[in-house]
């Protein structure tokens, strides 16, 4: 990997003026992703700026009606909180089968989400859950975030400071992992929430997406067989050595069949 | 850049200077001499580089020396006790002949260390799941979780009988 200068702000005002002074600079979170990426030479950031020095990143606490999860919150965390085991145990077993053990215990959300990795988690279960994210200067839904592929809404200076999660009335989400990465080949997020279903399909094309004939089927009935009639276009979605494009197409119906019967 | 990084490593400070990208695996093998823990992939896969950062299983060829400034870092060498008595968790895995080629042995030992922490009573399933990240090339692995199981029950404090 390339040599770097590193830096460690104490507060996110700090990170945000350093993103500032150092063009090519990248944010350093969990570094389950970045790490890697250095390492394979697909990015020569000149200043790494890690934000674990930053306390008030961290934590989940309830707010209202929902939950508010820190940016720097690692997966393991997510996973064991008695909080997010009560409130909304979906989005606690999708943190659950993020990566392996280890990369839980270092992998952040506001890394994962930062970086939309066409095939990670979190994506699924922001868009899912129709949560908010909160930066150093502004709050976005999850329906603007996330762009396409690798891509967000984020400016180059922007910093993740946490993400809000309604509560839903029932939830689930449904993963085909592929075996060596266990990144989705296809994973499906469903929600019934106050406002309506929400599915979120990850894996399956460029970027997280709704599925909304889904939707618009499951506000209908919300079971599994209600899907039966939908066919997902495959034209758009990922065909490559871990899955043809009509083999996601298929998946994405049986991860969604899946996510709806555990949620029922 | 070099950059001043302080570990505690098996109970002991230790202070170097390295450059920020030096891995965290790199400052335990090349600078302190700590080559119990294994480089296998490199790739953030296989888990044979497998040491306790804060007490917490974690991936050493995936966080920068420089991230865990200030931390506690375990690494196999740090298990045994001071008059050389195994961790109940190696003595498992020697009883079960938990090894062929030994390579993933190390970073076994932390991940079930780790895994037994958070799950004193695991099942074979548990355990099979709970090694995930963990790869013997040997394909070993019933041994492996046989020795697991023993571990975790010779860490459990014993059951003391209520009180007549």
């Amino acid at each position: 990997m390339y040599a770097f200068n590193y830096h460690k702000p104490g507060s996110v005002v700090e990170a945000v003026a350093l993103l500032g002074q150092n063009e090519d600079a990248k944010l350093v979170a969990g570094g389950q992703t970045l790490i890697p990426t250095l390492k394979q030479r697909l990015a020569m950031p000149g200043d790494v700026i890690d934000l674990s020095g930053i306390s008030d990143l961290s934590g989940i606490r309830e707010d209202g009606d929902g939950l508010v999860i820190g940016a720097m919150t690692r997966h393991a965390d997510v996973v064991g909180s008695d909080i997010v085991r009560r409130r909304i145990p979906a989005l606690a077993a999708l943190a659950e089968h993020i990566g392996d053990r280890q990369v839980r215990n270092l992998g952040t959300l506001g890394g994962s989400i930062a970086n939309n990795d066409p095939a990670a988690d979190y994506p699924a279960g922001l868009l899912g859950l129709g949560a908010t994210v909160t930066t150093d200067r502004r709050t976005l839904a999850a329906d603007d975030f996330f762009i396409g592929l690798f891509e967000t809404i984020l400016e180059p200076t922007e910093v993740v400071v946490s993400v809000h999660f309604p509560v839903p009335e029932r939830a689930a989400y449904a993963k085909f992992p592929n075996p060596a990465s266990r990144y989705a080949v296809v994973g499906v997020f469903v929600a019934k929430t106050s406002t309506g279903v929400r599915v979120a399909v990850t894996g399956a094309g460029a970027g997280v997406f709704r599925e909304t004939a889904m939707e618009q089927a499951l506000s209908a009935q919300f079971a599994p067989d209600a899907l039966a009639g939908i066919t997902i276009d495959s034209a758009a979605l990922n065909d490559d050595i871990h899955a043809s494009r009509d083999y996601r197409a298929h998946l994405v119906t049986v991860m969604a069949k899946r996510a709806v019967a555990a949620a029922s | 850049m070099s950059v001043s990084v302080t570990l505690t490593v098996n109970g002991r400070s230790v202070t170097r200077s390295v450059e920020p990208r030096t891995l965290l695996v790199q400052m335990l093998r090349e600078h302190l001499g700590l080559t119990g823990t294994h480089v296998g992939c490199d790739t953030s896969q296989c888990g044979a580089c497998v040491v306790h950062l804060d007490g917490r299983s974690v991936k050493a060829c995936t966080v920068f020396a420089v991230q865990a400034d200030g931390a506690s870092v375990t690494t196999i060498e740090g298990l045994a006790a001071a008059d050389g008595t195994l961790h109940p968790m190696q003595a498992a895995f020697r009883e079960h002949h938990a090894l062929q080629c030994g390579f993933c042995t190390p970073g076994m030992v932390m991940s079930a260390i780790d895994l037994v922490k958070t799950n004193p009573a695991p099942t074979e399933r548990d355990v099979r799941v709970g090694l995930e990240g963990n790869l013997c090339r040997c394909t070993g692995y019933h041994n492996i979780v046989k020795a697991v199981l023993a571990g975790a029950e010779a860490m459990r404090p014993p059951v003391v009988p209520a009180a007549e």
